[in-house]
């Protein structure tokens, strides 16, 4: 699998990162390396196995719907980097 | 420092008077401004308030009280404490106060155990070293040229050099067993679901499991009674009844089936762990064991599967520190996009970036079947083979990691030789089934040598059973590091 220099700023902006010229030419060497690594799992065939997403056989875990408390405003706020009238800032998205 | 090291010596000298609490919390506090220059195993010590609950225990002494009550412990840096500043050993949560107690925390409160720090780490428990954490590098106790392993490197070390008389971690691959294998002392993954994770910074939600590092397996069995049991706070924990894990501490094992893994006695084991392992095996012959030879023949793939899984949970779990609610905000950016950007590039350090990259891709469109399903599928596998596995017998035994402890520095710059240190860890994340690493020896140079025993699902009977009567027929865990 040859991952290319777009590959990586198209990922990166998937996840809300971004790099400079030196770090993205790391990330295409060093994913590249490890996509390689697991392309050994391509070994392997799956052809009806069902996926595993969770071990435990637990589903729906439903509780009441009764009132509990909450965390409070002031909690919840308190590490906030920016706030303003009790709510959380953020810059101005609305033009 | 005295020898007294265990709970359960603490528990017998505060019985006869011999101490008190506040002595027993001053001689821990004493020890760590002793070694704490040369291990560095905490990213902060709460003397003030460890002493003043020590003088509550002592008021209180006279009260029925558990095992733990009145025992200094660390918490790893990425399960909350109310009111205590919580990292994960990152830039991005620096400055952060958790507004609540993790279950955990909060259980060995209520229990009396006094937490005298939180654990250095790697960031956000990714890496096999300590080498991770944005803070600070931990060294091993035992060689402080080493790294005391990883992620919860600072928990085992503050154990090994006597700083604390046990600790919490977390294990998501290894993350408890292997730096308690590195560092000399006992730690334990329970089986998914067994510990509340409320509490716990997620890093991938379907292997995290917090677990107990101690300093000999009663003392291990002691603190999971204090934090095993459902949470209506997590609804991955299960609901089950509850069991006492002292009432496994028998040295008696005559005819217990031990479970020899073929695939985890090859290439790339080092000769002198080897050598340990099968002098272990024949101390559990002495005890009457019997052995069968068992195979995983998909466990080549673990590491594999693991690394797509725990990246992909990792890089949607990761996705919440965006500067908004806590944490660290960029200070310059244009807009709300750039905020986020700037703010997840300056706060993530190398290696929480590249799960981050590697997540992303793997859950992306177009190369999620060919990555992620499949993982989720090998993990299946994986998980077959140890049931098949453990219908011939009640525990496998192998080595924690393939080496001893590396050099600080020796694999930083290679991510995959890293990640081959969690080769016999990861497997039994995938699968959720418990481990525990207890000390079996030591390398010529004198450095400890770790054996996992596996159990089946909820099976930490058999593993605490089979790991004691081992400590109990040998002295390892006597051996302390000089410092």
């Amino acid at each position: 699998m040859k991952l290319t220099k777009e590959d990586v700023m198209y990922v990166a902006d998937l996840a809300r990162l971004e790099f400079n010229e030196e770090e993205i030419e790391k990330y295409v060497h060093q994913l590249g390396e490890i996509l390689n690594y697991e392309e050994q799992l391509n070994e392997l065939d799956t052809t009806g196995v069902e996926p595993t997403a969770h071990v435990l056989p637990i589903k729906n875990v439903l509780r009441e719907d009764e009132l509990v408390e909450s965390l409070d405003r002031q909690k919840a706020l308190m590490n906030a980097p920016s706030q303003d009238k009790g709510c959380f800032k953020v810059p101005k998205v609305i033009e | 420092m005295d020898r007294i090291s265990t709970i359960h010596e603490i528990n017998e000298l505060i019985e006869n008077s011999e101490i008190t609490y506040e002595e027993v919390t001053k001689k821990y506090l004493d020890r760590i401004d002793q070694v704490e220059g040369k291990v560095d195993s905490f990213v902060k010590v709460m003397q003030e308030e460890a002493l003043e609950s020590a003088r509550k225990a002592d008021a209180q002494r006279e009260k029925p009280h558990s095992m733990i009550f009145g025992i200094p412990y660390g918490l790893k840096d990425n399960i909350c404490s109310e009111g205590v500043e919580t990292t994960c050993a990152s830039k991005i949560l620096k400055g952060f106060i958790p507004p609540y107690d993790a279950t955990v925390s909060s259980k060995l409160k209520k229990s009396g155990a006094i937490v005298l720090g939180k654990t250095n780490m790697d960031e956000f428990a990714m890496g096999s070293s300590n080498e991770n954490s944005s803070v600070k590098k931990t060294y091993n106790p035992w060689d402080i040229t080493r790294v005391p392993g990883g992620s919860s490197g600072g928990s085992a070390a503050c154990v090994a050099a006597d700083q604390v008389v046990f600790s919490l971690g977390s294990d998501t691959g290894g993350s408890i067993r292997q730096p308690a294998s590195f560092c000399g002392v006992v730690g334990l993954k329970p089986t998914y679901g067994l510990v509340s994770r409320y509490g716990l910074v997620a890093f991938a939600s379907s292997l995290d499991q917090i677990g107990p590092i101690t300093k000999d397996v009663r003392d291990c069995a002691i603190v999971l009674n204090h934090i095993a049991g459902h949470d209506e706070k997590d609804s991955t924990s299960v609901k089950k009844e509850k069991e006492d894990y002292t009432t496994y501490l028998s040295p008696k094992i005559k005819g217990m089936k031990i479970g020899i893994v073929k695939e985890y006695f090859g290439e790339g084991l080092n000769p002198e762990v080897k050598e340990r392992l099968m002098e272990a095996i024949e101390v559990y012959k002495q005890l009457g064991a019997e052995f069968v030879d068992v195979s995983l023949p998909n466990s080549k793939y673990a590491l594999s599967a693991y690394y797509i899984i725990s990246s992909a949970e990792a890089s949607s779990n990761l996705a919440r520190y965006d500067g908004i609610r806590y944490g660290f905000r960029a200070e310059k950016f244009d807009d709300l996009l750039d905020l986020y950007k700037k703010t997840r590039s300056q706060g993530f350090g190398d290696e929480v970036k590249r799960r981050i990259m590697l997540g992303t891709y793997a859950l992306s469109s177009g190369y999620y079947d060919a990555y992620y399903k499949k993982a989720l599928q090998v993990r299946t596998l994986i998980k077959e083979d140890f049931d098949n596995a453990f219908k011939s017998c009640d525990v496998l035994l192998s080595p924690t990691c393939p080496t001893t402890a590396f050099k600080i520095g020796e694999k930083s710059e290679d991510p995959l030789e890293m990640y081959l240190s969690d080769i016999y860890t990861v497997p039994v994340n995938i699968a959720g089934i418990p481990a525990i690493s207890v000390p079996c020896g030591f390398d010529d140079t004198g450095l400890p040598v770790g054996m996992q025993l596996t159990g089946k699902a909820f099976g930490e009977k058999d593993i605490i059973k089979a790991a004691y009567a081992f400590e109990q027929a040998t002295d390892f865990h006597h051996k302390r590091a000089e410092l």
